[in-house]
């Protein structure tokens, strides 16, 4: 017998069969949840009941607003959510996953739970409050679908902001100028267009960092909309400034859903836009030739250009079909919502709505969810500074911001980019 | 040695050997300087002051009138364009650097000193930024770490009751502290869950941004006692940087922190081991790792040293720009400037220190400007991202000017074969 014996493997060969590993994320940040509930609902004591109003004034279907008081609903909640933590710890022990329902659902108790806290000896106005996500949410969508499209393709797009400011400007002064709404529309893609261009031919004829492209972008931006604000915008705001605005048009059947209705189907034109926009972009990203031609390129792309597909092409047509639909969201500052101009009106939304691309793992659906989540919280720090929540508004206001930095980290669940993404292709 | 390892990131040299022979080793010289990165900075900046210019003419009132009977008499619209040009210009340079109008070299020369007023964040800033590129990483977040070591340093300074030297010394520690630690963080999250540190420091900004918004409007934290506004009491006296050239400028002794700044990250990259480590990480993260660097630890120690240095820049702006009590807007945008800085200065000390100092000028000047000839400052934010742009993009100059590629030989001239001779 040899005393050499082979050097011991630190770590087991994997084997062939699919293996469950077993992750403590779920439960864990489900048990941190229930402790804050514990926290917030039952220690943070808070007497009276809370109504939660579901219809409006003006809604065909009236339905009764709920009274709940709000200590014995808090308790309630906190057990439930105890018990559905220990329910998640038990899946994973035994090997299997939690379901993603679980975990809405969990979500949507521990919110009705918040809430009921939160507004104590008042009235939550639930349409307001998802009218309200909604509206907020439009920017961030249209956004999100740039950085969507432009990163499956492989172009980290920072300049999304850049882009929805651009076809904000552009799509005010171009409807204010002409009065026409659709000349703003399309004012708006040609601005996002033109801002994707730059941001194409820098990253992808020169090779520059798309990262630095775009923060630079964003600038130039910025300094470009500001700069003819105040010189020409501001000495005949007449002429240049004072778009009309779209009207909200309410679909016949659709519109009359209690709660949803309002909520969804009495919006204004870019919003239905937005609903087709969001579902074409999933249906051709994932179920035809293009989309799957992007996504190879956007992987691998010397694959790509192995089988015969045009990858600096393909990168630049999509990048600045991102830019046009980025430029959308822009037209939503102006034409859907404010109406006129202001200075660096977009204000970060462009940030949020790249948050919202890794928060939702690159998905078109998943990234609309992540960006509804954001305006949902926005909205509630506004629903609440109303009512007078026990909460600093600025602690709401920074939620997005910290639950997008626990995605990235990994603790919600592993968001990894396209694997060629933010790297330019230089043929051989 | 250092100094060429940098370039090797940016655009690819096309990868043809050439073979100076004896007789073309000076041409060969003067194509590198002339197409060499120097000169394409001279050439960004000029660049992006002629796209000013235009913008500047394109929205003069009085050139828009003249245009209207441009084929009838020309020389009125270009006279106009010249005037408005000049006179931006003209108001730029009065500003930032020499002003002729006031009497006396003492008087002339304060705009040059408010330069270096403006310059000073920038260039920390910019430290903090090139930092962080030189070991592979991009540090957006200088909106956060300033605010932070901005709260920080400021809560020192006037909450505190410290001797005169002292007060300065741990104001300024702490705020450092403050941005290191903000910097930190996004290191940290990078080396241990592989975070991207683009998002992660987009997302440090507006968590900074909203913690001190809460802070400055709760009373007992940084809101000035019996005020209603969200803006903190003035700096104590002893906390502040004192003039450098006595009251009648306002150059502060901050500026000399960011000089000590520049040497020390000069020394950490080019002499120290730490500053090696950074560079090889830099260059190839795998190549340091089988070299035995613990490439995590790079990460987190860059991020740690690059927000301190931020923060550096917001400490000077609570303790030697504003010292009447900060809002939530004392990073003035810096943050990001300091980005366009650091692309400007190529991620290198000295180059970072110079590019600081112009973009503090443009600064100084656009104020100026704004002024005398009511263009909005916002220009001066068109003509730093022109620069960077160019300078991002050196192949681009190198086409509009037509220069040459260094590193390249010249093309040798063909052999002309006139096709008549074979036609029949």
């Amino acid at each position: 017998m040899s005393v050499l014996t082979e050097p011991e493997r630190p770590q087991a060969e994997p084997d062939n069969r699919a293996v469950v590993l077993r992750s403590w994320k779920a439960p864990i940040a489900l048990a941190i949840f229930t402790v804050i509930a514990a926290g917030l609902f039952i220690l943070g004591h808070r007497e009276g009941t809370t109504r939660f109003q579901l219809s409006q004034g003006s809604d065909l279907i009236q339905l009764p607003a709920p009274e709940l008081p709000t200590f014995a609903t808090g308790i309630i909640i906190t057990i439930v959510l105890a018990l559905m933590t220990a329910f998640a710890f038990y899946r994973v022990q035994k090997y299997r996953r939690v379901p993603i329902w679980f975990i809405a659902v969990f979500a949507v108790l521990f919110m009705t739970g918040f809430l009921t806290w939160a507004a104590a000896g008042a009235t939550v106005p639930v349409p307001g409050l998802l009218i309200g996500t909604v509206t907020l949410s439009v920017p961030l969508i249209f956004g999100a679908m740039g950085g969507v499209i432009s990163e499956r393709v492989g172009v980290v797009n920072v300049a999304i902001e850049g882009q929805l400011l651009a076809g904000a400007f552009s799509s005010a002064v171009i409807a204010s100028a002409t009065g026409n709404l659709y000349l703003g529309l399309l004012g708006a893609m040609v601005a996002g267009v033109l801002v994707s261009f730059v941001l194409a031919a820098f990253s992808i004829k020169y090779f520059v960092d798309q990262v630095i492209v775009g923060v630079v972008l964003n600038v130039l931006v910025i300094g470009l909309t500001s700069f003819f604000y105040s010189q020409v915008l501001t000495k005949d705001p007449g002429l240049l400034n004072t778009p009309p605005r779209f009207s909200r048009i309410e679909i016949p059947i659709l519109g009359e859903i209690p709660i949803l209705g309002p909520v969804l189907f009495e919006q204004t034109i870019i919003v239905y836009i937005m609903y087709v926009v969001v579902a074409l972009v999933y249906f051709c990203l994932f179920h035809t030739k293009w989309g799957l031609r992007m996504r190879a390129v956007g992987e691998h792309p010397t694959a790509a250009d192995t089988v015969g597909i045009n990858v600096t092409g393909t990168r630049f047509w999509n990048v600045s079909l991102a830019g046009a639909i980025a430029g959308l969201g822009g037209a939503y500052f102006t034409l859907g919502a404010v109406g006129a101009f202001g200075k660096e009106m977009t204000a970060g939304a462009g940030f949020i709505a790249l948050a919202a691309v890794i928060f939702g793992r690159w998905d078109p659906i998943r990234a609309t969810l992540a960006a509804l989540l954001f305006g949902f919280a926005t909205n509630l720090q506004n629903v609440l500074g109303i009512i007078g929540s026990p909460v600093p508004s600025e602690f709401m206001l920074m939620l997005p911001y910290i639950v997008t930095i626990f995605a990235v980290a990994g603790l919600v669940g592993r968001s990894r980019g396209p694997a060629a993404s933010g790297k330019p292709y230089i043929k051989a | 040695m250092s100094e060429t390892t940098a370039e090797a990131e940016k655009a690819p040299v096309p990868a043809t050997p050439s073979e100076p022979k004896d007789d073309q080793r000076w041409s060969q010289a003067m194509r590198d300087i002339v197409g060499g990165n120097a000169m394409i900075s001279v050439l960004a900046v000029f660049l992006a002051l002629v796209v000013g210019a235009v913008l500047i003419a394109f929205t003069d009132e009085q050139v828009q009138e003249t245009a209207g009977y441009f084929f009838s008499r020309p020389g009125d619209m270009l006279g106009a364009v010249w005037q408005a040009v000049s006179g931006a210009y003209g108001a730029l340079f009065q500003g930032s650097i020499y002003n002729f109008r006031r009497d006396g070299f003492l008087a002339g020369i304060k705009p040059l000193t408010d330069t270096l007023v403006y310059a000073t964040p920038l260039i920390v800033a910019g430290l903090g930024v090139g930092l962080a590129f030189r070991v592979g990483m991009f540090n957006i977040g200088g909106r956060g770490q300033m605010l932070i070591a901005a709260a920080g340093a400021g809560w020192v300074g006037f909450a505190l009751d410290l001797p005169p030297v002292l007060h300065l010394i741990v104001a300024v520690l702490v705020g450092i502290i403050g941005g290191a630690i903000w910097g930190g963080i996004v290191g940290l999250l990078k080396a241990r869950t592989g975070a991207h540190e683009v998002i992660v420091t987009i997302m440090l900004n507006y968590v900074a941004l909203y913690l001190i918004s809460f802070l400055l409007r709760t009373p007992g934290a940084l809101q000035a006692p019996g005020s209603n506004n969200p803006k903190t009491p003035a700096m104590k006296e002893t906390a502040i940087f004192p003039d450098l050239l006595g009251p009648q400028y306002n150059l502060h002794a901050g500026f000399l922190t960011a000089i000590a700044a520049t040497i020390f990250v000069w020394w950490l990259l080019n002499r120290s081991s730490l500053g090696f480590q950074f560079r090889a990480v830099g260059e190839n993260p795998n190549a340091a790792l089988v070299a035995g660097i613990n490439v995590k630890n790079i990460y987190v120690y860059t991020m740690l040293i690059a927000g301190g240095l931020v923060g550096l820049a917001g400490v000077n702006q609570v303790l030697g720009t504003v010292t009447t009590g900060f809002s939530s807007g004392i990073d003035a945008g810096i943050g990001f400037d300091a980005i366009t800085v650091a692309l400007l200065g190529r991620s290198k000390p000295v180059g970072i220190f110079v590019a600081g100092v112009l973009f503090g000028a443009f600064k100084a000047g656009g104020f100026s400007m704004q002024a005398a000839e009511g263009i909005p400052i916002d220009i001066v934010l068109v003509v730093q991202s022109v620069i960077v742009l160019f300078i991002a993009a050196p192949p681009l100059v190198r086409a509009i000017f037509r220069l040459p590629t260094p590193g390249t030989a010249p093309r040798r001239q063909l052999p002309i074969v006139t096709k008549e001779v074979k036609a029949k």
